[in-house]
């Protein structure tokens, strides 16, 4: 274990950090709006991926380029799981809204199965490719690129939320309900807008991600687990929370993989998420 | 001086980040006796509540019932040591009946069902809903799960009862009986203490009257005392109104 | 019903699923049974912790597993008869669920949920990379041909039929018994409001904690059970997400917090299961979880108390 090999692992952990704090950020966008916790939000990314994967499959289309359509794509499934599922849940039994959004992971990813099949798909030569060295580190371009990116999307994410019209009206939405539609907000039009613009995040993230990670139905759900912890180390509902929180988990995953064991390294992960949840329940930044 | 006291405030503060919602609040209430707290919204008395029952821990101070300390005791063990409160906003069981609802409190006192039934009922009868026992209680009003909330806390047979809101949310006509049941609670020797916002309901039921402003007692005393002491005239109505 | 009636239906369909093994000769339809048996079993343990109590643990798989392996690991090893094994491995599985329950009892709704999952997950990787253990190659239980009741292997389904009944109406029974009793308001209390069930002398997290403990040691015993039918283990098999998200669907599906509700979701997922491998073969893995999956949504959307909820309805209509 050099220090080499330790920075090296400091940094590729930095990186995928900024892609966890995207995913995260879409799912604690929606979690504020209206306390639901989109348990399909695994299955977003995947199917995410999947498009970047078939775009290029059939069309020859570069991850970077089909990345507006895969954001645009995903923005849509947003605001249909919306209107056509969790509509009707608001308000309804905890019971009833966690297994809502778990159907509909469980749905998605056997459709994916049964359409895609189980093999692991892979873009290749993209556009961005190669690794370039700072100081005796390698950093691979893609995942420069897509940590790059998913920073980008997030501080434009961050820019919406609080400097636009729209993206107000999100936040005051979140934070009362009543207030806000006593002012003139539409709460139906925010709730649909945050569910589309959360799944736009992971969009981008998939997009990013296609470029160097492996396809298959089953990828959503070990970056969920760690969207999970990082929303909750972030504090559930805030957005910017989940940029530090997000490089902390991507840090702890690196870590943990090359201090105790590549195996084990989720362990690490989650170990932090009950410690978080039970010494601070409202995360690191989180209001309660 | 503890003689004859049965819930002993002394200094509880209790803030929450930048905001003391309780500031060194003292008071007591003797055995049977039925006293009503007022003040503006934001004065703190639900949170007072909360450290009474053990919801929230205090920042300073400590409250003894019949001597013995309970300040950080869990809400349970408050519960069964003899005190019984009901919420601002109402927690009913929803997917059960009025009557289960009611059993959950009598259960405090016995573990056999039927028995709990029967306390339950009697409890019911108390509150005057014994007709709607076997509804759900979700289809119930408001002024109705007023009563069952109450019905529920009585049937664990408290000594003291501590009431957030009595007549919140419910509509004129109801009130009256609201509270001539309240009075009747007290009158089975169960001391009472209820926060409240319609003053005549306050004046009518209670023995002494304790006043919060803004996280502080301003005022304890006789009903018609509090409610001629400038203070509480101030802080209710501004200090033009005080003189 | 009147109970009368009640009660002669119910012996009528007991002697019924008695004669099920002596009427239907051949393995396979014993075998499904055997399955509807063992997750309804574990879907009304399930329920005892979810349905009434309101904790919705989506990592159970924990407890299968833990039996499973408890009993296979002293067979191998003590040569340890597995009915001493499924014991120990209820025992084993309490004690876990306890310790799990304590930092983790702490949490509500999503967090709860949440938690749960990462503890799954966690066990189900310690156990993948416990070489000692198995690994992820997983675990042969030694093939007994004395036939004795004490190997508890049986060349002949009937038997497992019967231990796998006689485990569901354990399940049942204990069930039942709770309903009426003072722990099953309390659990319900505190499922429909803890903070009100605290005001009234409820101490929660105990009774959390015992509502867990029950959940995980009947779990437990069919794990055990499963390892003995199948006579091979590996984390894949006994512990996956996977696992604990079937079983709540079974339980959600026919009516959480209702006695009848888990065996009725079995009753209709299992061979829903089986009929979509038939004549979907080998994508028919994927198709019957779509359908499950759709199912849920539906459920979760119209009628979260399940079919039992629905029949409610339409008896009160009727009625």
């Amino acid at each position: 274990m050099t220090a080499e090999v330790l920075l090296q692992g400091i940094v590729s952990g930095l990186l995928m950090g900024l892609v966890y704090a995207l995913i995260a950020a879409g799912l604690s966008l929606i979690f504020g709006l209206m306390e639901i916790v989109n348990f399909a939000h695994g299955e977003f990314l995947m199917l995410a991926m999947f498009s970047t994967y078939w775009a290029w499959a059939l069309w020859r289309l570069d991850p970077i380029v089909s990345l507006p359509l895969t954001a645009a794509a995903l923005f849509l499934l947003g605001v249909a799981t919306y209107l056509g599922l969790i509509r009707w849940i608001i308000g309804a039994p905890m019971l009833a809204q966690i297994f809502a959004t778990f159907g509909l992971a469980i749905f998605l990813r056997s459709a994916a199965q049964a359409l895609w099949g189980v093999d692991f798909q892979l873009v290749k030569d993209p556009l961005i490719q190669g690794r370039i060295s700072l100081g005796g580190l390698f950093i691979g371009m893609p995942q420069l690129a897509a940590s790059v990116g998913a920073l980008l999307a997030f501080v434009f994410l961050n820019w919406f939320i609080s400097r636009t019209e729209t993206g107000l009206a999100l936040q005051a939405t979140a934070q009362d309900r009543q207030a806000a539609s006593l002012m003139g907000i539409n709460t139906q039009r925010m709730f649909a807008l945050g569910w589309g613009i959360g799944s736009a995040c992971v969009g981008v993230a998939g997009a990013l991600l296609t470029i160097f990670f492996y396809v298959f139905p089953d990828v959503g759900s070990s970056f969920a687990l760690l969207a999970y912890v990082t929303v909750a180390l972030g504090g559930f509902g805030n957005v910017p929370g989940t940029l530090v929180a997000g490089v902390v988990v991507g840090l702890i995953e690196a870590l943990g993989g090359l201090l105790i064991a590549p195996a084990l390294k989720y362990v690490a992960v989650f170990l932090v998420y009950l410690l978080v949840v039970l010494w601070r329940p409202q995360g690191l930044f989180g209001r309660f | 001086m503890t003689a004859g006291i049965l819930l002993d405030v002394r200094g509880v503060t209790k803030r929450f980040g930048g905001l003391t919602a309780n500031k060194d609040i003292s008071f007591h209430v003797a055995p049977g006796e039925l006293v009503g707290v007022i003040g503006p919204n934001g004065a703190g008395k639900s949170t007072l509540f909360d450290v009474l029952t053990g919801f929230q821990p205090p920042d300073g101070g400590s409250v003894l019932l019949n001597g013995q300390p309970i300040t950080r005791l869990r809400p349970d063990e408050i519960s069964r040591l003899g005190v019984g409160r009901t919420f601002q906003k109402l927690k009913p069981f929803n997917q059960m009946t009025v009557v289960e609802n009611v059993m959950v409190g009598a259960f405090q006192k016995t573990t056999h069902p039927a028995e709990a039934r029967t306390r339950a009922l009697e409890a019911l009868e108390q509150v005057g809903l014994a007709d709607k026992a076997d509804a759900h209680a979700r289809v119930l009003s408001t002024g109705q799960r007023k009563r069952l909330e109450m019905a529920r806390a009585l049937a664990s047979r408290p000594r003291l009862l501590l009431l957030d809101e009595v007549t919140g949310g419910v509509d004129q006509r109801s009130i009256p009986g609201l509270v001539d049941l309240v009075r009747s609670l007290n009158a089975t020797g169960v001391a009472l203490v209820v926060i409240e916002h319609n003053m005549r309901v306050i004046m009518g039921i209670s023995q002494r009257v304790v006043a919060l402003h803004l996280g502080e007692v301003i005022c304890d005393g006789p009903p018609q005392a509090v409610m001629n002491d400038h203070r509480v005239i101030e802080a209710y109505l501004g200090r033009a109104y005080a003189s | 019903m009147p109970r009368g009636t009640k009660l002669a239906a119910g012996l009528v369909a007991l002697v019924l699923l008695l004669a099920f093994p002596v009427i239907f000769t051949l393995p396979y339809p014993r075998d499904v049974m055997i399955r509807i048996f063992l997750y309804a079993m574990l879907a009304t343990a399930w329920n005892v912790l979810a349905g009434y109590c309101g904790q919705i643990s989506l990592g159970h798989a924990v407890f299968f597993g833990t039996g499973a392996y408890t009993s296979t690991i002293l067979v191998k090893t003590l040569g340890l008869t597995p009915w001493a094994g499924m014991l120990a491995g209820a025992v084993l599985a309490v004690g876990l669920s306890q310790v799990i329950g304590y930092p983790v009892f702490r949490l509500r709704g999503h967090y709860f949920a949440i938690a749960t999952i990462a503890v799954g997950e966690i066990v189900q990787t310690l156990m993948i990379n416990w070489d000692w253990a198995g690994g992820a190659r997983g675990l042969f239980i030694p093939i007994d041909r004395t036939g004795s009741l004490l190997a508890f292997q049986f060349r002949d389904k009937q038997i497992y039929y019967y231990i796998a009944l006689a485990l569901l109406l354990l399940a049942l029974w204990i069930t039942r018994r709770i309903e009426r009793s003072r722990t099953g308001y309390y659990f319900r209390a505190i499922r429909e409001d803890q903070d009100a069930a605290a005001s009234l002398g409820i101490p929660v997290a105990r009774y959390k904690q015992r509502a867990m403990a029950l959940s995980a040691g009947l779990t437990a015993l069919g794990g055990t059970f499963y390892a003995q039918y199948i006579l091979f283990i590996d984390p894949e098999s006994v512990m996956p997400l996977s696992l604990s998200i079937l079983i709540c669907l079974v339980a959600v599906l026919g009516g959480v917090g209702t006695l009848w509700g888990p065996l009725v979701g079995a009753a209709i997922l299992v061979p829903l299961g089986e009929a979509t491998r038939i004549y979907l073969g080998g994508t028919g893995k994927a198709i019957d979880l779509l359908i499950y999956g759709f199912l849920i949504m539906v459920i979760s959307v119209i009628q979260p108390g399940g079919i039992m909820a629905l029949a409610q309805r339409g008896r009160r209509r009727t009625g």
